[in-house]
Formats: structure tokens, C-alpha cells, sequence
């Protein structure tokens, strides 16, 4: 394998005035899990839908398991399987149904395309809901079959744009241990979220987009180090004096330490975090700063995006480039 | 890797062409399985055109040469129906465009016409269904085919043809507005001028002189003469030709741009 099964350089595409990708570079190896990471609007969909050839680049190339996204785009869907942000499955048809219908547009045959249908429905455990029509289906639900619509045609390279968006904590955590298990299957991965917690556990690679650039680059580990060590926060009784905190305890850290003035805290980078604990009490004590909470912490990737962009991710624009033109109110309604 | 795959590919079947076509067709028309009151609906509206043009209007209107206005209307409401079913096919892809399906269908291998042929040809066999029971109900409340079988059948095949036209029409503006409270509105609005301002409901020598200009170039006033000539008898070569042209002509030009809409959808 001498080129990696995702690489993109210089990729560019505008909507307007506004540059929904902006020079991306990304690249990743087969068999591996490249996580995309971003606040809303930060240019990841607009990115898959290069990806997966529902969007012509304004610039720049992209290859996708050796194939080019524009010259070889027929030839690429027959590699490729895409599961969007909202579960595509049609709901006056049952799941057996929806992905019976996708096996046939991969062209597997008849026989083929209902044997993967069994298998899909067995691994995403819907066989007994398999002859209930979608209409009926939890979100949870919607989203398996959608990721099981996505595997049918036993695709090299996975795109999974927000796969757990929506959904309550527990669908997400057996969503993810799903995905865990397609990795081990050998099929590449590009997976976008806003989780930044999902990114951790699922990617092995993490690329942070903000604006739509890469910020950012790495291993979860490489990137946790761009903190470095241990993650001391300190949240103050009255906001106001939260600039105040942070000047009381500089210096103690191995870095600086970052405000969060909306949250009233002060985030501090520290290599032995016990030791510096009773300083930072003692010195806030003596700067006469209230402390209401005080927490010692391995840092997450919320704190890399702090680190990187000097701002929390949630705080991004809420609305962007990733929904063009009436994208934004795409409801994932059950019926009007 | 990369050697193999700029290798040329070898070319599709043409057969997946038409078999993806198929299964997006059988798909849509399962909906009408899942859902029947949206068959009931679409079904119910012709079916009311008829008796209200039948019995409120019947008695009004004299046409010059046709014993009962039964006779006369039916050709009109065969076309005013399937055109108000080929709207459907506009909502029904802003529908898909909305709710993501257009965008799964995109990034599979299948052929580019197919979710746009699958969805015309649907709503050609629903349109199918909506006239077999209008003209059900047309025959109960006096309308006779005079012009033998071959020519009704033929009526049928003209309608249905002239229907899955605008069904194409109506498929680049689905595309084009993307959702369906818009597709619904933009759907129709072009469609009522087209179908009342025709020879479907009255004759064209009853308006005045500057309108029959537009009416008598009207595609629907000419496919409405051919439906006319079909069911109550007369010289059928000429309109039915013509209305074949106008077919011919629209599929021309519409299949083309709603292909190529649908390869950018929301792009």
C-alpha cells in the first residue's frame, strides 16, 4: 500500500463569500481511523461531501483509495460508503427494505444484496425490527440501520459525518463500540464530530479544523501534550475576579494559564499536579479570591481546543458553511 | 494501488441503468403501500373534478356539436390529471433532498438518470391509477369511449405520456427549490394557467380573441384535441402526431437539464 487511502492537499471550496474549506490538508494511512474535529460550521461536512463526491473542490486534489474525487468519481462510490448527519433511510420502507434497496443500487445481485441485508440487520441488531417500516424506529435505531446501509457494499474507505449527533448517551456509547468494530475489519475511517470526547475513543489520528483550516494535527496523546501534563482548573465564587485568579497563580504551571471569563475559570497546565495544589490554594487564599471549585484533571480534547483557538469549541458560530442553502432546517422528523 | 486505479474502467451494463431505475421506482411506490390515504387523496380530487365539472357546469355549457358534456370534458380532465399528478414528482425529490436521501443516492455507484427516472416513472404508474378510476367513475355518471378500444387505450397511453413529460418539468424545479412546502407551491402555480386556459373544459372559440393566440399554441390544448379525437372519434392523425412532438420535445430539453441539476443537487 503506497498511498494512503484518504489524502487531500490544498483542498479548497467556497460557498459565496464564504471559504468552507480553506487549503485542507489530510491524510490517512489504510486501516486507520482519522477523526475530524470541529465546532459547527468549522468546514467538516463540507469536507466529507468532497470526499464523497457530492461536491466538486474549488481547488486543490483529493484521492481517496487511489482514486481521484472529480477524474475517477464513478469509479470511487463503488469503494466508498457514507453515512451523513441525518439518518437517509426511507421510513414508509422497512429496514430489511432500505437495505435491500441499497445493495441493489451497489449492484451485489439479488441473492447478494439480500444476504448482506441479514448480515447488516444481525450485527446492528435490528432483525427483529427488520419488518417494521422505519416510521417505527428510535433515533438510535435510525442511525444503525443507516450505518448498516453504509457498509452493505463492503466499502474501503467509511465516511461517518456526526454518526452520533442527536442522540442520547447511551445509543451513543453502543454506536460507538459498532464503530470500533468496523476498524478491525481493515476498512479506513474518516469519522467528523464535535465530540471532542468521541474523537478520543474512537480516532488514531485527530485533525482540528476551525475556520476551515486544519489547526491542528495528531495522535489524542500528541495533542493532549500540546496542553501539557495535567490540567488544574479552578473556578472562582465571583466571575469578575477570575482575571485576578489567573495573575495570582502564573508561574506556578508549566504554562500559561488559560481563562474562561464565561465560565468563571482559570485553567492551568501543571506537571506534578498534587504538589502545586496547596500553592495555588495558598496563593489564591492570600489574593483574597474566593475558590467554589477546584479540580485536577487529564486534559481533554475541550482543553486542546482552548489551547489551540483560545476559545471553547461550543462557543463557535452555530450556523456556517457546513448547511448550504437550506441545509440548516433539515429536520430528521419522524411526520408532519 | 494507484496504478490500478487509473487503469480505465470497464463501461457500465446499460442494464443497471434501467435496473436502478427500477428499485428506486419499486421504493417510491411502496410509499403508497406504507401510506394508502395518500393514494386516497391524490385519487379523490379527480374523481371530485369530474362530478363538479359533470353537474355544476354540465349544464351550463353547450358544445357545438357534442350530444352530452360528459363526452366533451372527459378528454380535459385526463389531461388536467395527470399534470396535477406530475407535481407530485417535484415535491416528492425536494422531499428526498431534504430528508438526505438525495445525498445517499449521489454517493452510490448507481446510474446518474435513476432517481430521477425511477421517481417519473412512479408517478406515471400512480397517474395510471388515478385515470383507471376517474374514468371508472366517468363512465357511472354517463362518459362512452365512442371511437372503439384501440383508440382508448390510446387515450390512456397519451395521457399518461404527456403526464411523465411534465413530470420532468417538474423534477428540475423540485431540484431546484429543494424543499417541499416550496415545491409544492412553485409546483403548481405555472400548471393552472396552462390547463384552464386550454380547450380542456370549454371551447377555444368561447374566449376572446387575444387569449385563443395563447391557447391554441397551448400543449395541453393541443394533447387535450388528440385525447378528444381519441375518445369521441374524428381524424386522429394530426393532433395525436403533434402532441407526440410536444413530448418528444419537452423530455428533449427537460431530461437533460434535470439529470444535470441533480448531479450538483444542493451543490
Amino acid at each position: 500500500m503506497s498511498e494512503a487511502a484518504i489524502v487531500t492537499e490544498g483542498l479548497r471550496r467556497s460557498f459565496g463569500p464564504i471559504k468552507a474549506v480553506d487549503g485542507v490538508d489530510l491524510a490517512a494511512p489504510a486501516g486507520t481511523v482519522l477523526g475530524v474535529l470541529g465546532p459547527n460550521g468549522a468546514g467538516k461536512t463540507t469536507i466529507v461531501r468532497i470526499l464523497t463526491t457530492l461536491l466538486t473542490p474549488d481547488g486543490g486534489s483529493a484521492r481517496v483509495a487511489g482514486f481521484d474525487v472529480v477524474r475517477d468519481a464513478a469509479a470511487l462510490r463503488e469503494v466508498i460508503g457514507l453515512a451523513g448527519q441525518y439518518a437517509a433511510v426511507d421510513e414508509n420502507l422497512t429496514g430489511r427494505e432500505n437495505l435491500d434497496l441499497v445493495g441493489r443500487l451497489y449492484h451485489l445481485g439479488k441473492a447478494e444484496a439480500r444476504r448482506r441485508a441479514e448480515e447488516m440487520l444481525e450485527r446492528f441488531d435490528l432483525t427483529d425490527a427488520a419488518n417494521r417500516t422505519v416510521k417505527t424506529y428510535s433515533g438510535g435505531m435510525r442511525r444503525r440501520l443507516d450505518l448498516g446501509a453504509s457498509l452493505i457494499g463492503r466499502p474501503k474507505v467509511l465516511f461517518l459525518d456526526e454518526p452520533t449527533s442527536g442522540l442520547d448517551p447511551r445509543s451513543r456509547f453502543s454506536l460507538w463500540d459498532l464503530i470500533r468494530e468496523l476498524v478491525v475489519d481493515g476498512t479506513t475511517l474518516l469519522l467528523t464530530t464535535q465530540y471532542l470526547e468521541e474523537a478520543d475513543r474512537l480516532a488514531d489520528h485527530i485533525a482540528v479544523i476551525d475556520g476551515g483550516r486544519v489547526i491542528a494535527e495528531g495522535t489524542t496523546d500528541e495533542l493532549k501534550s500540546r496542553v501539557g501534563g495535567d490540567l488544574l482548573a479552578v473556578r472562582v465564587a465571583d466571575r469578575a475576579r477570575v482575571t485576578e485568579a489567573a495573575e495570582a497563580i502564573a508561574g506556578l504551571g508549566s504554562g500559561a494559564p488559560q481563562v474562561v471569563a464565561e465560565a468563571g475559570e482559570v485553567s492551568l497546565p501543571v506537571s506534578e499536579g498534587a504538589a502545586i495544589l496547596a500553592e495555588v490554594v495558598r496563593r489564591l487564599d492570600a489574593a483574597g479570591v474566593e475558590i467554589s471549585d477546584l479540580s485536577l484533571h487529564r486534559p481533554t480534547l475541550d482543553d486542546v481546543f482552548l489551547a489551540l483557538t483560545g476559545r471553547v469549541a461550543e462557543a463557535a458560530d452555530d450556523d456556517g458553511p457546513d448547511t448550504p442553502r437550506g441545509r440548516a432546517a433539515r429536520p430528521a422528523r419522524s411526520r408532519a | 494501488m494507484s496504478s490500478v486505479a487509473n487503469r480505465a474502467l470497464p463501461r457500465r451494463p446499460l442494464w443497471w441503468t434501467v435496473s436502478d431505475a427500477a428499485a428506486v421506482t419499486k421504493r417510491n411506490l411502496y410509499r403508497y403501500i406504507r401510506v394508502p390515504t395518500l393514494l386516497l387523496f391524490s385519487t379523490i380530487q379527480p374523481v371530485m373534478f369530474v362530478l363538479l365539472f359533470t353537474y355544476v357546469f354540465g349544464g351550463a355549457i353547450q358544445v357545438p356539436g357534442v350530444d352530452s358534456y360528459i363526452d366533451y370534458l372527459m378528454a380535459g380532465i385526463l389531461a388536467q390529471t395527470v399534470i396535477f399528478g406530475s407535481t407530485q414528482t417535484g415535491v416528492g425529490l425536494a422531499e428526498d433532498l431534504s430528508r438526505g436521501m438525495v445525498d445517499r443516492f449521489r454517493s452510490l455507484p448507481m446510474a446518474r438518470s435513476a432517481v430521477l427516472a425511477g421517481r417519473t416513472v412512479s408517478d406515471t404508474v400512480r397517474n395510471l391509477f388515478v385515470v383507471s378510476l376517474m374514468l371508472v367513475v366517468g363512465t357511472l355518471v354517463g362518459f362512452r369511449f365512442h371511437a372503439g378500444v384501440v383508440p382508448a387505450l390510446g387515450a390512456v397511453g397519451l395521457a399518461l405520456a404527456f403526464g411523465l413529460a411534465f413530470s420532468w418539468i417538474s423534477a428540475l424545479i423540485g431540484l431546484s427549490v429543494g424543499d417541499v412546502e416550496s415545491a409544492q407551491a412553485a409546483g403548481f402555480v405555472w400548471v393552472f394557467p396552462l390547463v384552464f386556459a386550454s380547450s380542456a373544459f370549454v371551447p377555444v372559440e368561447s374566449m376572446p380573441g387575444w387569449l385563443q393566440v395563447f391557447v391554441k399554441a397551448n400543449p395541453v390544448t393541443i394533447t387535450v384535441n388528440a385525447l378528444r379525437a381519441l375518445t369521441l372519434g374524428g381524424p386522429t392523425a394530426r393532433p395525436v402526431l403533434q402532441s407526440l412532438a410536444w413530448i418528444v420535445g419537452i423530455l428533449l430539453v427537460f431530461v437533460p437539464l434535470a439529470v444535470n441539476r441533480y448531479r450538483r443537487a444542493a451543490g
